[in-house]
């Protein structure tokens, strides 16, 4: 590694964090509501990402967690009372928890059958939401206050929640780092390229691929939690199929395995639909479609995963082109970012 | 440069571009109104499952287009702004403030749908930027104590359930009741205001309730079922592509219930002729708005201005679609609403102006009904009739009826 | 009883409508290894296609015909055009890129027809069927026996045709096929476009019944996932009794258990898919595959 890279990569990080910390005070209102949008979606995105992405369990249902730590935070804000500050982490946990469980069944399924199996669970989502109408208000939803910013702080709702919702993100994050560098980053990333010689060497693959599901499955439901404070409402409408796969389409486009991936596919998912109405008023979602399949020609290994090969190509010209070219199973790839 | 450099100088890049992004309201003292033009903002879903009401958008665009052509309204002309929402609340919310605060709008008509309508009804009213005439059927918008700067529009689906329980209440000894609805909460709204209309005879009178999704392909097993329950009263709470189904299905197994059929179905075009105007005789529903494939009103005036209004700005849209009947209506009535404002385009003034509207006729309403708000009532239409469909036309029958209000 | 036998018959004609797509999915997972996201949405655009044929005085079946040759030719040619740069690229890539697919057709057709419904036409006199107290649509009955046939056609060409050993051999091992001279990217276009046009065939049969609007595939898709899924990913048989399975389980489940009712039917639906994978991983007629280490 050379030795210049880690000092570069660690001034540009806390140059787009100042910038960060800095963007709520230059923006309007509605600017810095679709940032923190994208900054929920990151957080989801980077769950699904440690799933589907380094651990290779597809899952097209992950909409469906999302649906749960928005539901479990706008029920306890609205039926009990609990400030939605205590909501979050306990809609992680209990994420966790039924990620942990839906990651036992899922762990006889391969592939496309485990694709399907939690894309039921997506689709069966709305309908198991209004079927609970005691609870969760049916298809009226739940109508919640957006918080005002605490201790008298100078900050509007919406810068308030901009760096609340930056704070849960870089704190998950660095969590996310740690976990998938390492040992544990080694053995999740093991299970996915070649799970049988995983096993042969002593991974408990079925303990980390469970782990991983409750994981992943926890981050999302922060997610959702944070989404259902920010947009203060939440209705079974929200958390369609058309979620779940919005989210794939985040971590593919982002870079599959990689944890900047997750920002890039957020900025991706949320941007990009408008960019594509400014375009074409009249069939915006095939300007967007046109964008993915664009995207995919240009950057099969998504962003990130283009990026990382950018600047590979930049250090180190002499072995690049051996490597880039032999390089074409999506099995290998370099250590995350 | 070097790398770090390199970054640097990138984001100094960036922070210029997000300074640059707009933040500040213009110096402006009336939002969203200039000497010549009007901002009306607007959100409907344009893709997705719902994109079939996308049309309403689209013809209110085209109306105003003709507003715009004949002069403008006291000179000023419309900038009609409207975003598709897909019928997602969180997206609704996004397109909302982008109207708001990015736009700059004076203000919202016609958002469509309640889920939509719910996830901004608490931000609008905080802002205090008006929310028209919102294209929901639902019961809430009509509370102008609570939320002063909501107002709705159609018959709600709650009243017009209550007449058709009132109907059986009156009319039908012996009533053996079963009902199809959609499980959301347009459904919902309908079946509860069934249910209420009812009292406390709904729980004896009501033998079986059936539900479906709008992405379930058939209804046929729901209608089979209905028949099997004995009931010889049928409310049918469908959209179009299912209310043909039913008609179609409870004719060919030989179920013949006194059958109402909800208002948004109503069309002869699009929901009895392809059931089949026979399979249809016999069928009881409540409008306000003239039915424009029914062939009644063919020499209406109303109607006919309709026609040439469509061929001329906006040929895209069907002929066959009320949808684009109910469009052409409310814009009518915004159009109205500005009028009545003159010079003064403040907030509060098209508020004030908007529950000011005193008998005012539109050309699809139904003779006899007219729109009346005030500062209590913010409900503009609150009439129907009953129809029964006789081969050919629905033909109004019994006395109009006003909204009960709680 | 009666109403048992209906709901059995009714389930039946559903069924149909989800095996028929099934079908299609099944065919270019077969073909090439890729779940086609976009089968329902080319589906529906075929139908489109036939209606624009039909709305410019052409017969019925010449234009049921013309529909199955464009829609071939459209396949092939997504395939080549559209699939064939991210061909060696991972899954989930061309996942999206089918994705993309899914939004282009669909926004195109609403732009080009707008999001109206329209009525389609069926071959199959309207008048029902009445055996007893029975009663059957015609057109149901002939939208299965459509299915049927084209299942049959299906499988007498890759089991009796030398083109349809090659397209299995294709999909199977592409290294060895290419070795044996077949000509694998071709193959994998052929499959593509046989698929589009048993997805034209679906589409086609099952507009009259729900009507004609470029949302009009989504339930269904998810339905025919489920059948295919029940049924088995790699047996087109599976798939067409996994669509049989799917739509009289549905009708029975909402008419017999009263506390699921119909407000969870979708979901029984689904529960189905997770039930059978879980005790049948790939499907009651699929084979299981075996990894060699």
């Amino acid at each position: 590694m050379v030795a210049g890279g880690a000092t570069t990569k660690k001034a540009g990080l806390v140059v787009v964090l100042v910038a960060a910390c800095a963007l709520p005070f230059f923006l309007s209102g509605f600017r810095v509501f679709q940032f923190t949008q994208v900054y929920i979606y990151a957080i989801a995105l980077l769950g699904l990402n440690m799933l589907t992405g380094y651990n290779g369990q597809f899952s097209l249902g992950h909409g469906a967690f999302y649906a749960i730590g928005a539901y479990t935070t706008a029920i306890m804000i609205d039926k009990w009372n609990i400030g939605y500050g205590w909501t979050i982490p306990i809609a992680g946990v209990i994420c966790l928890v039924v990620g942990f469980l839906f990651g036992w069944p899922a762990l006889r399924l391969e592939g496309l059958y485990l694709a399907l199996a939690t894309l039921s669970l997506a689709l069966a989502t709305p309908q198991i939401l209004k079927y609970f109408e005691h609870w969760t208000g049916g298809s009226q939803g739940i109508v919640l206050s957006k918080p005002k910013a605490p201790l008298g702080l100078p900050l509007s709702e919406d810068q308030w929640l901009y760096f609340l919702t930056l704070a849960i993100l870089i704190t998950l994050f660095v969590v996310a780092a740690n976990l998938l560098s390492g040992r544990t980053g080694r053995a999740i990333v093991a299970i996915r390229d070649n799970h049988i010689a995983a096993e042969t060497m002593g991974i408990n693959s079925a303990l980390y691929k469970t782990t991983v599901f409750g994981i992943s499955a926890a981050y999302t439901g922060v997610a959702g939690a944070l989404s259902a404070v920010a947009i203060a409402f939440v209705a079974p409408d929200s958390f369609s199929a058309f979620l779940s796969i919005t989210l794939l389409t985040g971590i593919v486009i982002g870079g599959l395995a990689t944890i900047s991936g997750a920002i890039f596919g957020a900025m991706f998912i949320q941007f990009v639909p408008n960019w594509a109405l400014d375009i074409s008023k009249a069939a915006p979602w095939a300007i967007f479609g046109i964008f993915l399949i664009v995207f995919m020609y240009v950057m099969p290994r998504g962003i990130a995963g283009s990026l990382r090969l950018l600047w590979i190509r930049m250090t180190r010209p002499a072995v690049v082109n051996r490597q880039a070219e032999g390089d074409v199973s999506p099995r290998s790839t370099p250590h995350s970012t | 440069m070097s790398l770090p450099k390199r970054l640097v100088a990138l984001s100094v890049a960036l922070a210029v571009a997000a300074l640059a992004a707009p933040g500040m309201a213009g110096a402006q003292t009336v939002v969203g109104v200039t000497a010549t033009e009007i901002k009306i903002g607007n959100t409907n879903p344009y893709s997705g499952p719902a994109s079939a009401y996308g049309t309403i958008g689209k013809a209110i665009g085209a109306y105003f287009k003709k507003v715009n052509d004949e002069g403008g309204i006291n000179g000023r002309k419309i900038n009609y702004i409207s975003y598709d929402d897909q019928y997602t609340p969180p997206k609704t919310v996004e397109m909302v403030r982008k109207l708001v605060e990015q736009d700059q709008v004076a203000f919202l008509f016609q958002t469509l749908g309640t889920p939509p309508n719910s996830a901004i009804h608490k931000y609008m009213n905080e802002k205090k930027v008006p929310q028209l005439f919102v294209a929901t059927g639902a019961t809430k918008w009509n509370d102008p104590k609570n939320f002063p700067w909501t107002m709705g529009y159609q018959p709600n689906y709650q009243t017009e359930g209550r007449i058709y329980a009132a109907y059986v209440l009156k009319n039908v000894p012996d009533a053996k009741v079963g009902i199809l609805y959609q499980n959301d909460d347009y459904g919902k709204d309908y079946l509860k205001g069934f249910e209420d209309g009812l009292g406390d005879a709904a729980k004896k009178l009501i033998v079986m309730k059936q539900s479906y999704e709008v992405t379930d392909p058939t209804i046929d097993s729901q209608i089979v079922n209905l028949k099997n329950s004995g009931a010889n009263v049928f409310f049918n709470i469908t959209i179009p592509k299912f209310a043909v189904q039913a008609i179609k299905k409870s004719h060919d197994i030989g179920w013949k219930p006194l059958h109402f059929l909800n208002n948004v179905s109503s069309s002869l075009g699009t929901v009895l002729k392809p059931a089949g105007l026979d399979a249809s005789k016999g069928l009881i529903t409540a409008l306000y708005m003239k039915e424009i494939t029914d062939p009644q009103w063919k020499n209406d005036k109303g109607y006919q201005d309709w026609v040439a209004w469509m061929k001329k700005y906006y040929p895209e849209g069907a002929l066959d679609d009320q949808s684009n009947a109910f469009g052409y209506n409310v814009a009518i009535l915004m159009t109205q609403v500005l009028k009545q404002c003159g010079n003064d385009l403040s907030r509060e003034n098209i508020m004030r102006q908007a529950a000011n509207v005193k008998n005012f006729e539109l050309p699809l309403l139904l003779p006899g009904i007219k729109v009346n708000t005030s500062p209590t009532d913010f409900a503009p239409i609150e009439q129907e009739q009953l129809a029964k469909f006789d081969g050919e036309r629905w033909a109004i029958f019994g006395e109009m009826v006003e909204a009960v209000r709680k | 009883m009666d109403i048992f036998v209906q709901q059995v018959v009714s389930g039946l004609a559903t069924g149909g409508i989800y095996a028929s797509l099934a079908l299609a999915l099944v065919m270019i997972y077969q073909a090439t290894d890729v779940v086609n996201f976009a089968q329902g949405e080319m589906a529906m655009f075929s139908t489109y296609i036939c209606w624009t044929l039909l709305q410019a005085g052409l017969p019925y079946w010449i234009a049921f015909v013309a529909t199955l040759a464009i829609a071939f030719l459209g396949g092939l040619l997504i395939e080549r055009v559209v699939i064939r740069p991210v061909e060696n690229a991972p899954i989930l890539t061309i996942v999206i890129v089918t994705l993309g697919l899914v939004f282009i057709l669909n926004s195109v057709a609403g732009w080009v027809y707008s999001y109206i419904q329209k009525p389609f036409p069926s071959p199959f006199p309207s008048q029902p069927i009445k055996v007893g107290q029975i009663v059957l649509g015609a057109h149901d009955l002939g939208a299965i026996g459509v299915t049927l046939v084209v299942l049959l056609l299906l499988f007498l060409f890759f089991r009796y045709t030398t083109l349809g050993l090659a397209m299995r051999a294709a999909a199977q091992n592409p290294a060895s096929s290419r070795l044996c001279g077949i000509r694998v990217g071709w193959m994998l276009a052929l499959g593509w476009g046989l698929a589009a046009t048993f997805g034209a065939v679906a589409g086609i049969m099952i507009a009259p019944n729900i009507f004609l609007d470029p949302n009009m595939m989504t339930g269904i898709q998810i339905y025919a996932f489920a059948a295919a899924t029940v049924g088995g990913f790699t047996s087109p048989v599976g798939a067409v009794v996994g669509g049989f399975i799917v739509g009289v389980t549905e009708n029975l489940v909402g008419t017999y258990v009263s506390f699921i009712g119909t407000e969870l039917k979708l979901t029984v639906a689904l529960a189905m898919i997770i039930i059978v994978l879980l005790v049948k991983p790939s499907g009651l007629f699929g084979r299981s595959i075996v990894r060699r280490v």
